[in-house]
């Protein structure tokens, strides 16, 4: 049985899987922790009622972001022992640094977020928040360095027939990471604004807690409209690395099967796959050359002649990744990426102009928009992933070297199977629980107008689960 | 002291870390069914929620301390990591999809009032608190026991290698012994019928415990050739350890459960103390050929990692001590099970 074949789907799933819970946790944790602030410095009581509504939801996600990352944190040793052997020099410290940096301080501080609403004074209770969107994006920063070494190694030697580490620093300063970091943040952040914007718009819609649901629609347009625009250009920088580091992927994400320059943009490629040439194609002149070097001209190599020159490199085989998913992942995420876009300006002009009645049409639309940054994640990683094939290590290990001669593949079809069983069941549960409290609502305290004669202020009482 | 050494120190630091704390709450959720039973379901329900509440908001940091241990391994012996994580595959699997279900039952369990829906999770703690407790206390076992490895670090065993009478009985102790940990943790931490409960579980488990220890010591002695190749004299700890457990009946019976507890605490960082000394330089034992064993040397990162990440293990672990204990401080007050303080 093919064991390479199900370690990769394994890992795929896994990972995916994964990635669909961390973008709204690395973003979530920030507007719940600002929103509490805010709370903590005006003590207006909506804010604390916002931080509870959405913290829910939050934690409920966040749970599933860790139970699929203890897998993570495992199948490189339990499918991959090869390559564990051959890179734990350099891949194993950033994994080991982030649980020890970030790991820690989240699930600590997260435990003492969710229990600790009357053990602690207002201000620390908040800060707790605060060191949970840290631990999560300092978690980011690591696991991407590990990443970026896979797609752009540096800092490192081959000796005694393992990669061995030369360079930390070179490692932390990847120029790979300085570009990944920043728009898969950017991206959680995005997915956690248009999260927020669906709900709310979903509760606008039906004219519930409008107060509520306004001010949380402002906080997230706001958040989400710089964040969509950062994406783009911070994506549109990984371009360029890329063009620069891995030339086969960006030929592969545009379907260009020979040199050219000045190079086009594909809008619709429909391809021969066997024959590797077009069938049929929308090209944009020139875009292509000015999206990789901001110049109107220039040259980006094609899939045949890259194809030639690896072959002189490395030796005979097959350096093409899988064309067909590389290009239409690509269109995927940019395409999700504009239409988001579009509505981000769309919402800042709504709280602009204060637009908030007679917005039916938006407030029916605007819960849709929730899936693009899904399908903008999910795309944008198959594609990062897929194109850098056939390499695990890009230019150093090749995929089939790096898997576990002893796992056979019945042993890795049935985990496989049982993992997808187990993943497949945990997510009816989540979205279940999910679209239960988003469409429940807030528990909204109701407070009081202080009597200045009295001074009475009435505590907010702690809303019960 | 080489850093390889420095590395398998910390490595069994976060490993003991790992078991001291997630102990019990492994035993927590292994008692969940048991300390709860009552003719009422509201009750019973209430009596659940009080047990879960109590470990609620420490879980999560305590099974990082497993992931650490792992990550840890895999920067400073990237051999050990790969070998024993492809070699014990099935073993870990089931590991991993037991923590799964056990995280994701904690958070979900009283979101939803369905009692279907609170029985199945219910399984899911008290499963994925078992199922690891066994497995870890096998894959210990066979650490030390030895297990098929070929000259070229490969496992070229099966899963059912790893299950023999010794492994077994190794496995059944720790489930034992974070059973009565985890008792003893309740009776600490709560008021009323749980506490009541909980130290009569104690009482009750301390024996049983005790027997099956005892069993694994005389099954240590013939089946693995630890005892004659030392590689570290454990010295007194081992003693020590077991003085600590016996004297813990003593507190069990005078109800004094914070003696008790720091004493069951003591004898299991010491049990896996010993083991780590005694296995000592070597992470894994071939029971093929001794020279195929993994040791620090052979399994290990470059020197340039293994530098790194001491200066960052250095600056960053007393942080996280520090922190931790903060949590524990928090939440030091017994919880009595009034709904109003029940977050889950
Ligand atoms: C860009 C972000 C990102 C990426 C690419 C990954 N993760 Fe992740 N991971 C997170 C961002 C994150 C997070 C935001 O920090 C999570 C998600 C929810 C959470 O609880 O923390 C998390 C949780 C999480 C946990 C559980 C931590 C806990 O118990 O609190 C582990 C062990 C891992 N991850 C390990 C991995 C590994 C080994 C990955 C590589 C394949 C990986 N993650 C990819
Ligand atoms: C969370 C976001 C991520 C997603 C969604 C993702 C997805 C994928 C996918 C779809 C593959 C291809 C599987 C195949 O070839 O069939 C893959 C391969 C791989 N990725 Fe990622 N990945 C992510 C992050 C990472 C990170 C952060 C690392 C390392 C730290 C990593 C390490 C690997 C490895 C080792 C492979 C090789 C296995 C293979 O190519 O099949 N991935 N990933
Ligand atoms: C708007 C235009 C966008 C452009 C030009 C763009 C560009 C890119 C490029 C070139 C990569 C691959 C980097 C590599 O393989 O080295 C990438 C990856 C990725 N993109 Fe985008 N992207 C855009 C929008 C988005 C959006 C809207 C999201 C999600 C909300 C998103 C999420 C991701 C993710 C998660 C990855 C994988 C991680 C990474 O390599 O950074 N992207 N993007």
């Amino acid at each position: 049985m093919d064991s390479l074949l199900f370690a990769r789907a394994q890992f795929a799933i896994t990972t995916v899987y994964h990635f669909f819970f961390v973008p709204l946790t690395l973003g979530l944790s920030v507007l719940v922790a600002l929103m509490e602030t805010i709370y903590v410095r005006t003590g207006r009581v909506i804010y604390k009622d916002m931080a509870k509504f959405w913290g829910k939801l939050f934690v409920i996600n966040f749970a599933m972001g860790v139970v699929t990352g203890i897998v993570q944190e495992f199948q490189f040793g339990m499918n991959w022992s090869e390559y564990s052997r051959f890179v734990g020099d350099i891949f194993g410290a950033p994994l080991a640094i982030e649980a020890l940096l970030a790991f820690f301080l989240e699930s600590t501080f997260l435990g003492i977020w969710i229990f600790g609403w009357d053990k602690l004074s207002k201000g620390l209770h908040a800060l707790t928040m605060w060191m949970v969107a840290i631990g999560s994006n300092v978690s980011a920063l690591w696991i991407l360095i590990a990443n970026s070494f896979m797609q752009e190694p540096v800092g490192y030697t081959i000796r005694n027939g393992r990669a061995e580490m030369t360079d930390f620093f070179a490692l932390l300063l990847n120029p790979n990471v300085q570009v990944q970091f920043p728009h898969t943040v950017l991206a959680g952040f995005t997915t956690a604004a248009f999260f927020v914007m669906g709900i709310s718009a979903y509760h606008l819609m039906r004219k519930q807690n409008i107060e509520f649901f306004r001010r949380s629609f402002q906080m997230a347009a706001i958040v989400g409209a710089f964040a969509i625009i950062m994406v783009g250009l911070t994506g549109h920088s990984q371009a360029q690395e890329m063009v620069r580091s891995q030339p086969m992927k960006m030929a592969a994400a545009e379907a260009l099967w020979y040199t050219e320059d000045p190079a086009s943009f594909s809008i619709l490629t429909i391809g021969d796959l066997a024959q590797r040439r077009d069938v049929f194609a929308i090209r944009i002149p020139r875009l292509l050359s000015l999206l990789a070097y901001n110049q109107l001209s220039g040259e980006v190599k094609g899939i045949h002649d890259l194809q030639a020159e690896f072959e002189q490199q490395y030796g005979e085989g097959n350096y093409i990744p899988p064309v067909a998913v590389t290009y239409w992942t690509f269109r995927m995420m940019v395409g999700s990426g504009i239409l988001l876009g579009w509505f981000g300006l769309y919402a800042v002009f709504i709280v602009m102009a204060d637009l908030y009645d007679n917005r039916r049409w938006a407030w029916r639309i605007f819960p849709y928009t929730i899936a693009l940054p899904y399908l903008a994640n999910t795309s944008g990683w198959l594609m990062t992933e897929l194109g850098r094939a056939p390499w695990v290590v890009y230019g150093v290990m090749k995929i089939e070297d790096a898997i576990s001669p002893t796992v056979s593949g019945g042993m890795a079809l049935f985990t496989l199977v049982a993992f997808t069983l187990i993943y497949a069941s945990l997510m009816v549960a989540t979205i279940y629980l999910l679209r239960k409290f988003a469409i429940a609502g807030p528990k909204i305290t109701e407070v009081e107008e202080p009597k200045a004669d009295v001074g009475f202020v009435p505590a907010a009482q702690p809303a019960q689960d | 002291m080489d850093l390889n050494t420095v590395w398998f120190i910390l490595i069994a630091v976060l490993y003991i870390g790992f078991f001291v704390l997630e102990g019990f709450d492994f035993g927590v959720g292994m008692l969940l069914p048991f300390l709860s039973k009552h003719s009422d379901p509201q009750e019973q329900d209430r009596l659940r929620r009080t047990m879960i509440n109590n470990i609620g908001p420490h879980w999560d940091a305590n099974e990082v301390w497993l992931l650490t241990a792992g990550g840890a391994t895999f920067a400073a012996f990237p051999h050990w990591y790969a070998t024993l994580f492809s070699g014990f595959y099935l073993a870990l699997f089931l590991l991993l999809a037991a923590l799964i279900v056990r995280g994701v039952a904690f958070e979900f369990r009283s979101k939803d009032d369905n009692p279907r829906w609170r029985r199945l999770w219910d399984t899911c703690i008290f499963l994925g608190s078992a199922v690891p407790a066994l497995l870890l206390g096998v894959a210990f076992a066979n650490l030390v026991r030895g297990v098929p490895i070929d000259a070229e670090m490969h496992y070229v065993g099966t899963f059912f290698d790893l299950l023999n009478p010794y492994s077994i009985m190794a496995g059944l102790d720790t489930v034992l012994t974070f059973a009565l940990y985890g008792a003893i943790f309740l009776s600490l931490k709560t008021k009323g019928e749980v506490m009541e409960r909980a130290e009569s579980a104690a009482q009750r488990l301390w024996l049983p415990t005790l027997v099956v220890t005892v069993l694994v010591l005389i099954m240590t002695y013939f089946y693995t050739d630890i005892l004659t190749k030392l590689g570290v004299n454990p010295g007194f700890i081992p003693i020590a350890g077991a003085a600590a457990f016996l004297l813990s009946f003593y507190f069990i019976r005078r109800r004094q459960m914070g003696w008790a507890f720091i004493l069951v605490a003591v004898s299991i960082a010491f049990a896996f103390l010993s083991e780590f000394m005694i296995l000592f330089p070597r992470v894994m034992v071939s029971s093929l050929n001794p020279a195929w064993s993994l040791t620090i040397y052979n399994a290990a990162s470059s020197p340039y990692t293994l530098r790194v990440m001491t200066i960052i293990a250095v600056i960053f672990l007393p942080i996280v001590l520090a922190y931790q204990a903060w949590s524990y401080w928090v939440f030091r007050k017994r919880i009595s099970g009034l709904p109003e303080e029940l977050t889950y």
